[in-house]
């Protein structure tokens, strides 16, 4: 691929040739700039692919929700993406990635994408490049973008500000009505889906988050979020979820709806990219220059305290700049 | 960006499979947590894949090692076809290596076939993850 010019690459991914989707998804998590070339090639502000997130804790059966979701979106007739985030080790920095494993009967279906990604360090249960392979996904022209978040717990709410529906996968072992009633992830999801409801608890924890989502005022659009039990193995409940899609869908895509959710997307996304982007000039400035040791010995000696520090590494930094070195 | 971050950003992709009516995955996970420790991304496809299902999985995750695991005698019938896959799908930069319960005899034919390496049952750890770091695309 990188014998192609930032035109060709991108023009290949528009024409969904899986092999320039795949290297252009590889370029974005190495940060590479011809990556952030052909991105911006592919940029659309308001597009017409569905973006979904599936977010919720490790072993409530995201993998296996959103399979059966590509099955129900395929006899539709709809083609569908998927990015399944799974975490990086903070020690070695190696990643085990077993999403791919629960939706492999798609594996020989040419109308699904699935791109496997390890978190690599970043928070929020997302990986660093998943907005960006997003945009790789919808410019291939899929109907559906999916993505599957960490799974790491209660604060795992990047997605959604990014997605347009958020799916919250629970089970009957999630705890009592004193969780249901925590703020965080159970604030963004705009459908909850309690799966492995064949497990016993079914009814009391539907009913703990029933009561815990009526406790809330209602959404500013007016959206009242729907609990839907589902048994992911047997494919149980799955078509009363695609139906709250689409009617989330059609709420969202009323009046200027995708605007403001494009929005919301662009703010999140231009917060994130500068604060990448002040980090790595930062860090390229000092790179080489052994200052990052210097302050790093001081603070353990006692002879400066980390706030300081950063304060005087960040003025440096500006007189620096200042002075267009 | 310097040169030096891009290749400390150059994370190892490696695909592991199970191929053919093979169901014993054990050894397939061990390496699996091996090549993690050793700091590389796995994707595990797990048991029953066919080639063509294995090569389009190494397509869309942009593998760059891929490493099916043999347990039922079936390495000779399905080496050949992922090896035709693989050329069909262009991937001549990816490296396959094999491994599993493969006899001694067995290994020189597959690697004529196009298996670069191949670790049997009892190799050590360390030798894999070098082999791996020395042979894979830069």
């Amino acid at each position: 691929m990188s014998a192609l010019s930032v035109e060709q690459w991108a023009q290949k991914v528009k024409e969904n040739d899986r092999k320039a989707a795949a290297k252009l998804i590889s370029a974005i998590e190495r940060k590479e700039k011809i990556a952030r070339d052909i991105l911006k090639q592919l940029f659309v502000p308001v597009g017409k692919t569905t973006v979904l997130g599936v977010t919720g804790s490790a072993g409530a059966g995201k993998s296996c929700l959103v399979s059966c979701l590509i099955s129900a979106f395929r006899k539709r007739g709809k083609t569908v993406a998927v990015i399944a985030v799974d975490p990086s080790s903070p020690f070695t920095g190696g990643a085990f990635l077993g999403d791919r494993l629960r939706m492999q009967v798609h594996g020989r279906d040419k109308g699904v994408y699935i791109r496997s990604m390890a978190s690599r360090g970043y928070l929020g249960g997302l990986a660093r490049g998943t907005v960006d392979a997003m945009r790789v996904m919808e410019a291939m022209g899929h109907d559906i973008v999916i993505v599957e978040t960490v799974g790491t717990g209660q604060d795992e709410i990047d997605v959604a500000r990014l997605v347009q529906t958020c799916i919250l996968v629970l089970t009957p072992t999630m705890g009592d009505d004193i969780q249901a009633m925590k703020a965080g992830i159970m604030e963004v999801a705009q459908i909850a889906i309690l799966n492995k409801a064949d497990m016993p608890g079914k009814e009391k924890a539907i009913l703990d988050l029933e009561v815990a989502l009526r406790m809330r005022p209602t959404a500013a659009d007016g959206w009242s979020v729907p609990v839907v039990p589902t048994v992911a193995t047997t494919e149980e409940g799955i078509d009363e979820v695609v139906g709250h899609i689409e009617n989330h869908q059609a709420h969202i895509r009323q009046g200027d709806g995708m605007k403001k959710f494009a929005f919301q997307k662009a703010e999140k996304e231009g917060s994130v990219l500068i604060k990448d982007e002040i980090e790595r000039v930062i860090f390229d400035h000092i790179r080489g220059t052994g200052l990052r040791r210097k302050y790093l010995e001081k603070i353990v000696a006692g002879e400066i305290d980390p706030y300081t520090a950063v304060e005087e590494v960040m003025s440096l930094f500006i007189k620096k700049s200042a002075k267009g070195v | 960006m310097s040169k030096a971050k891009e290749n400390k950003d150059r994370k190892i992709k490696v695909l592991v499979s199970k191929v053919g009516l093979d169901g014993h995955d054990r050894g397939a996970k061990v390496i699996c947590s091996l090549l993690k420790e050793a700091g590389m991304e796995v994707v595990y496809l797990g048991m029953y894949q066919m080639p063509k299902d294995v090569i389009d999985a190494a397509i869309d995750e942009d593998a760059d090692v891929i490493g099916p695991s043999f347990l039922s005698g079936e390495h000779l019938v399905y080496t050949p076809l992922l090896v035709e896959e693989m050329k069909k799908a262009g991937l001549d930069d990816v490296l396959l290596i094999a491994g599993g319960v493969i006899p001694a005899e067995d290994i020189p034919t597959l690697k004529e076939m196009g298996v670069k390496e191949v670790f049997t049952a009892g190799s050590l750890t360390e030798p894999i993850i070098k082999y791996i770091r020395n042979n894979v695309r830069r």
